[in-house]
């Protein structure tokens, strides 16, 4: 049974990884790594209990948060650059005298 | 079982690889790059190597995330592609890669008993650690004790890679327009009005700070150490800066104090090196360190090991505050 | 025995509905509604495997961390998706409706 469940986790990382490839746009690749991200999480859990070393579960403690900051780094950095097209646009709109 | 497990994810390894190289689209890329880094740490994972599997997902999937889109709003979005054909590549390319593909024919096959690795060194280190060092994880005794040189490089290594970036980010651009403070404000605030966010980031942070130090002090036991604990704790720090902004997180870990603690790990570590030496043995001979050697080792381990876990942490926040603070208003 | 019985149950439908919204996710039409599937593998399948996986561990440290894991994946995971909904919808990446003229009453 924890064969089964692997293998539907592993299912479900090519399909994120189909969805990669295919989404138009940035979002749904963003999407796409978030989600494996998480599969990830429940592959090495499943993974280190099949190969009988609960030990390992430490790899998928440190991912379950890591997986976090990624997500956040790529927010900030649509907040940024509207942010600074915002600031770009109001500046060529007073004049180059500033 | 195993194997068809190790066969699905190199081949979805393959597939993004490819998809990596062909976008381009910079941000799209760096988001595959951290497919990529994660479908590695499972494969190291699947072949039972699960220190590396740890310091791959700390490293490529958070940490590497974040410098490149640290350095992503510095430059362009898409990538400038270049016109006219490139034969001499191609070719070079192509040649070294069929040298690589005929050098893997000539490989014993994984796992294979008879194969000159397992039969001269491994059998020897699985023997003589409990002999000589008597902890469970015998990927740390040779890491820090039996190939303790390695180590120390490998930490040099990284305070000059933190050197090299330094010297290269720390170059002050003009400014090119007088900005108000608050417009500059809004765009490095970070994720402040966000409450949501900042809630579940600062519950997080103490968690990763506790497990970064659960994953150094453990080392012996479990898989970690050194290197993935430093990478744990500059994600909790990178948390930090992405929540409130980068100004705060450079004022929280100043630079000039992570440029001194980088060269204080790099200190203790020749440190302990240079004390046993002091102490009447070899350069590294942790033996000279206490009368029963066991126990002398174990203390030089821990000692080293924190002073890889300084480096590395140091390093890191390092390149962070140096590429989130620059400002190209 | 029973224990065994009940952790197969939740690993098998835990992992039916990995499946389901991974599925949902490629057939979807549009951005906010894929995140709506992936979320279901995030939840509720994330939930019901570890719960699955823990039934077979008893009481031990194994134990513990899967409970840590789910706890951690389950605070992060669903604020992960609001700030990838959030980043979209700031840089205008505009829902599929069921009527055209819908599109005019949108913020």
């Amino acid at each position: 049974m924890l064969t089964a469940a692997g293998l539907a986790v592993l299912v479900s990382m090519a399909l994120a990884i189909l969805r990669g490839i295919l989404g138009p746009g940035v979002y749904d690749r963003v999407l796409a790594m978030n989600m494996f991200g998480t599969k990830t999480v429940l592959l090495i859990s499943i993974v280190a209990l099949l190969y009988g070393r609960p030990d390992f579960l430490d790899l998928a403690l440190a991912y379950a948060l890591i997986n976090f900051i990624g997500v956040l780094a790529v927010l900030q950095f649509v907040q940024n650059r509207d942010a600074r097209r915002a600031n770009k646009e109001r500046r060529q709109r007073k004049g180059v005298s500033s | 079982m195993m194997t068809f497990f190790g066969f699905f994810t190199l081949t979805m390894v393959a597939v993004v690889a490819v998809a990596t190289v062909v976008s381009s689209n910079l941000f799209v890329a760096s988001m595959w790059f951290g497919i990529f880094s994660l479908l590695m740490a499972s494969n190291f994972f699947i072949l039972d190597a699960a220190d590396v599997a740890l310091t791959e997902a700390a490293v490529g999937a958070g940490v590497s995330t974040v410098l490149f889109m640290g350095a992503l709003s510095l430059t362009a979005d898409k990538e400038s592609i270049r016109q006219g054909r490139r034969l001499l590549p191609i070719v070079v390319v192509a040649v070294v890669g069929l040298v690589l593909l005929i050098a893997t024919l000539e490989q014993p096959r994984l796992g294979d008993p008879l194969a000159p690795v397992h039969q001269h060194v491994a059998p020897w280190y699985i023997e003589k650690t409990p002999e000589y060092i008597n902890i469970p994880n015998i990927v740390t005794a040779i890491l820090a004790s039996f190939r303790g040189y390695d180590t120390m490089g490998e930490v040099l290594v990284i305070f000059t890679a933190g050197i090299g970036v330094l010297s290269v980010l720390s170059f002050k651009p003009k400014k090119r327009a007088s900005i108000s403070s608050e417009e500059l404000g809004q765009a490095i605030r970070g994720l402040q009005h966000h409450a949501v966010l900042r809630v579940v980031g600062k519950l997080l942070i103490p968690v990763l700070l506790l497990f970064g130090l659960l994953v150094q002090f453990h080392g012996k036991y479990s898989p970690g150490g050194g290197f993935s604990a430093g990478a744990l704790f500059a994600a909790a720090i990178m948390l930090y800066g992405i929540l409130e902004g980068a100004d705060r997180s450079a004022k929280a870990m100043p630079q000039k104090v992570m440029i001194n603690l980088a060269a204080l790990g790099c200190t203790i570590y020749t440190g302990v090196g240079v004390a046993c030496m002091l102490l009447g043995h070899h350069f590294l001979d942790y033996n000279a360190l206490w009368t029963d050697p066991q126990i002398a080792q174990y203390y030089g381990i821990l000692m080293v090991e924190f002073g890889v876990g300084l480096t590395v942490t140091a390093v890191l926040i390092m390149i962070f505050n140096a590429i989130a603070n620059r400002a190209t208003y | 025995m029973i224990l065994g019985l009940i952790s197969d149950a939740m690993l098998a439908t835990g992992a039916a509905f990995v499946v389901i919204g991974a599925f949902g996710v490629i057939r979807m039409p549009d951005l906010y509604t894929r995140m709506h599937a992936s979320s279901v593998t995030e939840t509720l399948g994330m939930l019901l495997v570890m719960v699955g996986l823990l039934l077979t561990q008893g009481w031990s440290l194994a134990t513990f961390k899967l409970f840590a894991i789910a706890v951690f994946l389950l605070f992060t995971a669903p604020v992960a998706s609001y700030a990838m909904a959030n980043a979209a919808l700031i840089s205008g990446v505009k829902p599929k409706l069921a009527h055209e003229n819908d599109q005019e009453t949108l913020p």
